[in-house]
């Protein structure tokens, strides 16, 4: 195996025993990181160098382009965040330094995390390492071919709506998205507030439990992280799923699925009760609706949002060559009429629509009950069950260009990662298998609420066991 | 000829004295050079996240149960939504459907008459920062200080029914929040700035005419001048066959008319929707009752017991209870001399003459009520005059200096010494001949002249009735 | 229905200058992406309480402390314009 290749985990033995040091490990991750990014363009910024600094988890990493980092540049993978460097670090990049993490730099993304195919980004599209032709999925899709290239150690990525799971699963990576309030926001530059989460994307599960135990806990910054204490994820990590009730909802199981994806999870499920786990039947009957409904609140969340994106006090101001309104109003819509892309103004637009008088109920409001609902459903299926499995996505990776003319099929990407964002619990992507392609397959666990624990046991008896975790793409 | 009606709504903003801003920890203090009193959060930075400050809350229940309403004990935050280059994040956190409290009341006195003005709702929000227009050519310069200073917006029913009550409605509300000590409730600073919409309809009918609202009225006067403007504006635009239109009107106090703002135009349309970035809060009813426990006397109840406890007439009360310092400073002194009207008198006369010389409310004078209550005594005990009594007191104000000390440095004791008194009326009788001549005639009014003159002689250090007794006694034996 | 007209009235809400050439094919968008969300009105919700935050959270506050913040010079590091301390802006009409 190269040494591009190895896990976090790996590094940490090799220093342990003195056979690699921090630093040679990160110039070896750099340097692979540039050879090979003009390929997977992966990362919209790459530092020139990289110092260790000590810390328990030296370790080097890439950070998605919307998580602010002091005196870096952060753009949201978008023009209108040109020049952008925040004085202050993100509270997930504040716990990566004190770890001792080496960040190698800014993870290409789909602009302001608003696509599922990292092909709206500002700075052209990231590649599927796999297969380059093809998209590595999004919004993190940068995130997950970095950690699947061998760019980087491990990467942050963030999830509202599947950004790193869906990515994750096209690339054949691990990416869990936490708990809603189980990782501080603070610094996260916000798409959908009430959806958000910062997650890591790993080459494996062990690694995935090592960053997610760096991240997680309360922050006095952000009044949605959640003050409860954070368990010790590495002891989650048996090979034992004897007695683990595993629930496998129908709904989940629809047409549209490709044949190798379904064949592949129904697979996983064979695993699970070949090797002890109790398989039930479980019902999210308002799967359907997640999607309409994450397309209202996520857009209403984000029009809002991106308001402050307006050329007043930092990023791009831009004004038309003749006066059209007054000047102030003319530097508003030309600001973000260059800053934003298509996709960022459809969702802003959107976003307005719903919320606008005369709409609000109809749209709005509606789609909150329906969250009340779907976020029921996964109360009600708790019940019965501790993990929920899935397809990660309906498809493995798709062509670029295959599907950015037509919004609603990409949507539809991210038809089973959704609801987890809705419902606010915590949802892992982890690989079990290949199409017929030689395209990594992602299978998807969800749990209750701060269960953590119980996705990584359940992810990493199954990962063990099957060893997917362990091909590397080729560049 | 139709008459009309006046209705008039106030929306009043309160800025909270709290020590940070409501979510952030920046000082929440004015008077900085600009952009300095500023962090990622108040400037809405990409990835920055808002905390409620405790106190906040705290403060905005005390201003709702002062002012009689209802707390909601589930309260929850709201985003409003618009563009203006002093509001950063393109959104303001206020509160849209559950406010802070609503459904209050205040009660004013118009023409001696109690009117009771219904309080809609008062929610919480953060202010914005200040534009400065016209500093440059062809721009405007922007200060984020000010921004997320914490409010209370109060809005009143359309209750008021003249220029007069809305300024007495004011009037009465600036007074009751000043003695909550959650705001310096200074208009000119701004910390208390007050909109009004106003509009007219025949008088009788139910429906409300069309409306329009008032800004930039930074006095009391203004208020007043504003309204009574856009009144007699509104009336000539009906009677000469034209209709209201409703908008937003800046008015200019220097010229004394209103313009229409052009960038408040367009419709507003500011898609409300439940701030994700803050919890929703929840008030026990235990720490409500512990809030209004905490309350202060508020004027209009302290009003009353001065009337009846110490037999102030409504005149004193009033002033006393204008400075809530004053008032307390009163109850202390009359503890200790029982005449409370004489006690008043000294506090609405001599000591607010000196307040308003120094432009200070009662808490920044350095006066115990012992010294105020030893000079009362000496005047009444005729060691010394009245009016060297109120120059005692000025004396005591700027040295801090005791009563006795100060009357005894500077030789201010009244003279009653008879040989003393003796010589110098005995001068005063020779110097004046022709009015000693008119006193003999029968004429006796010329007696209080050479009172005059020989208190005048004294410096005022001399006892008036001890001269006036002894220039009797001379009188008869000239 | 979402047509041009509803286009540049959104588009003006969010400050966006939008190309007339474009009103079209942003108003096709969006229909269709209502169109499609369209399919939450079969279910009925009246009595379904709004879910704004899916955590059982309340009472999020911090003290009233002071915390450092930023210089002048470093608010108006990332500033697009400035002038005398302040932030700089196309001429406001009040």
């Amino acid at each position: 195996m190269n040494h591009f290749d190895l896990t976090a985990h790996a590094w940490l033995d090799l220093f342990q025993s003195g056979k690699a040091t921090p630093q040679e490990a990160a110039d070896a991750v750099l340097q692979r990181a540039s050879q090979v990014n003009a390929k997977t363009n992966a990362f919209i910024r790459l530092n020139d160098k990289v110092r260790a600094q000590g810390g328990p988890c030296p370790v080097a990493i890439a950070i998605k382009d919307n998580i602010c980092v002091n005196g870096h540049l952060t753009t949201c993978g978008s023009k209108i965040l040109e020049g952008f460097i925040p004085p202050y670090d993100a509270c997930v990049v504040e716990k990566i330094k004190a770890a001792g993490g080496i960040i190698l730099g800014s993870a290409n993304m789909d602009e302001f995390a608003f696509g599922s195919s990292c092909e709206t980004s500002a700075y052209g599209p990231a590649r599927n390492p796999w297969a380059l032709d093809r998209v590595p999925g999004g919004s993190s899709g940068g995130s997950a071919a970095s950690v699947a290239a061998g760019q980087a150690v491990w990467a942050l990525g963030s999830d509202t709506g599947g950004s790193i799971r869906q990515p994750a699963s096209f690339c054949g990576v691990v990416g869990l998205k936490p708990t809603y309030g189980r990782v501080s926001r603070y610094g996260l530059i916000a798409f959908g507030s009430s959806l958000d989460q910062i997650g890591p994307i790993t080459k494996d599960v062990k690694d995935c439990a090592k960053l997610l135990a760096i991240i997680a806990g309360f922050d006095e910054r952000d009044s949605t992280s959640v003050n409860v204490p954070v368990p010790d994820y590495a002891a989650a990590l048996v090979k034992d799923v004897k007695g683990l009730r595993i629930g496998v909802p129908k709904e989940y199981f629809i047409d549209g699925i490709e044949p190798d994806v379904l064949a592949a999870v129904q697979k996983a499920v064979q695993y699970y009760r070949d090797h002890g786990a109790v398989i039930v039947n479980v019902n999210l009957p308002h799967t359907e609706y997640a999607l309409a409904t994450y397309y209202i609140i996520a857009t209403a969340e984000a029009s809002s949002n991106l308001a402050r994106f307006d050329g007043v006090a930092f990023g791009l101001r831009a004004a038309p060559s003749k006066v059209r309104k007054n000047p102030l109003m003319d530097m508003y819509e030309e600001t973000r009429a260059r800053g934003f892309g298509d996709e960022a103004k459809r969702r802003i637009m959107l976003g307005t629509y719903v919320l606008s008088s005369g709409y609000y109920d109809a749209y709005y409001l509606r789609a909150q009950k329906v969250r009340t609902l779907i976020k029921q459903d996964f109360e009600n299926a708790f019940q019965a069950c501790d993990v929920i499995l899935s397809p990660t996505s309906p498809t493995t990776a798709f062509k670029v260009g295959e599907k950015i003319s037509d919004p609603l099929a990409m949507y539809l990407s991210d038809v089973f990662t959704i609801p987890a964002n809705m419902a606010g619990v915590p949802a892992i992507s982890l690989p079990c298998g290949f199409d017929r392609s030689k395209l990594p397959v992602g299978l998807q666990l969800m749990a209750r609420p701060f269960a953590e624990d119980v996705l990584l046991r359940a992810a990493y008896a199954y990962e063990q066991a099957t060893g997917w975790h362990r091909e590397r793409a080729v560049l | 000829m139709t008459t009309f009606e006046t209705v008039i709504g106030l929306e009043v903003h309160l800025q909270l004295k709290t020590k940070t801003k409501i979510f952030c920890g920046c000082r929440n203090e004015f008077g900085h050079e600009p952009n300095t009193n500023v962090c990622p959060v108040c400037l809405g930075l990409p990835g920055t996240l808002p905390v409620l400050n405790r106190q906040v809350l705290l403060d905005g229940v005390k201003v709702g149960l002062a002012l009689n309403c209802t707390i909601n004990n589930f309260v929850k935050f709201d985003r409003k939504n618009y563009f203006y280059p002093d509001l950063p994040k393109g959104y303001q956190i206020s509160q849209f459907d559950l406010p802070i409290a609503r459904q209050g009341y205040l009660d004013i006195v118009v023409d001696g008459t109690s009117k009771r003005i219904g309080i809609t709702r008062a929610h919480l929000e953060e202010d914005a920062g200040k534009l400065v227009h016209d500093a440059v050519n062809n721009g405007s310069l922007v200060d984020y200080n000010r921004t997320g200073t914490p409010l209370v917006e109060i809005v009143s029913e359309p209750d008021l029914r003249s220029a007069q009550e809305a300024y007495e409605y004011l009037t009465a509300l600036k007074l009751t929040l000043s003695y909550l000590g959650v705001s310096d409730c200074d208009m000119e600073k701004g910390s208390l700035r007050c909109d009004a919409n106003v509009s007219i309809r025949p008088v009788g009918q139910e429906k409300l005419g069309t409306k329009t609202e008032l800004k930039n009225l930074n006095s009391f006067s203004a208020l007043k001048r504003a309204v009574e403007f856009e009144v007699t504006r509104q009336t000539g635009v009906i009677l000469s066959g034209g209709q209201v239109v409703q908008e937003t009107l800046l008015w200019n106090d220097d010229q004394g008319a209103a313009v229409a703002m052009r960038s408040k135009e367009q419709a507003h349309d500011y898609r409300y929707f439940p701030e994700p970035d803050l919890v929703p809060f929840t008030l026990e009813a235990n720490q409500v009752q512990l809030l209004r426990e905490g309350l202060p006397e508020l004027p209009y109840v302290k009003l009353a017991r001065f009337m009846a406890r110490y037999g102030l007439n409504h005149y004193d009360a009033f002033i006393l209870v204008q400075d809530q310092g004053l008032a307390s400073f009163f109850e202390v002194c009359v503890k200790a001399h029982a005449d409370a009207k004489k006690v008043a008198n000294w506090l609405i006369g001599p000591l607010m003459k000196e307040m308003n010389e120094r432009k200070k409310s009662f808490i920044g004078m350095s006066l115990t009520p012992q010294a105020m209550v030893a000079i009362i005594q000496k005047v009444e005990t005729g060691v010394i005059s009245n009016v060297i009594g109120k120059e005692v007191l000025a004396l005591v104000l700027d040295t801090g200096k005791a009563v006795d000390a100060i009357i005894e440095e500077k030789g201010l004791a009244q003279v009653s010494d008879d040989e003393a008194l003796g010589k110098v009326v005995d001068d005063i009788i020779a110097a004046n001949p022709a009015a000693v001549a008119e006193i003999k005639g029968g004429k006796t009014g010329a007696i209080g002249f050479l009172v005059g003159q020989a208190l005048k002689k004294m410096q005022g250090k001399a006892n008036p009735k001890k001269i006036n007794e002894i220039l009797s006694r001379r009188l008869q034996d000239v | 229905m979402v047509d041009d007209k509803t286009v540049r009235y959104i588009a003006a809400l969010a400050r966006l200058h939008i190309e007339a050439a474009d009103e079209g094919k942003f108003a096709r968008e969006l229909e269709a992406i209502l169109h499609y969300v369209e399919k939450l009105g079969v279910l009925d919700v009246t009595a379904v309480k709004p879910t704004s935050h899916v955590l059982d959270v309340e009472n999020v506050f911090r003290d009233d402390a002071v915390k450092p913040g930023l210089s002048q010079e470093q608010a108006l590091a990332f500033s697009v314009d400035k002038l005398n301390g302040s932030y700089k802006v196309p001429r406001v009409i009040e």
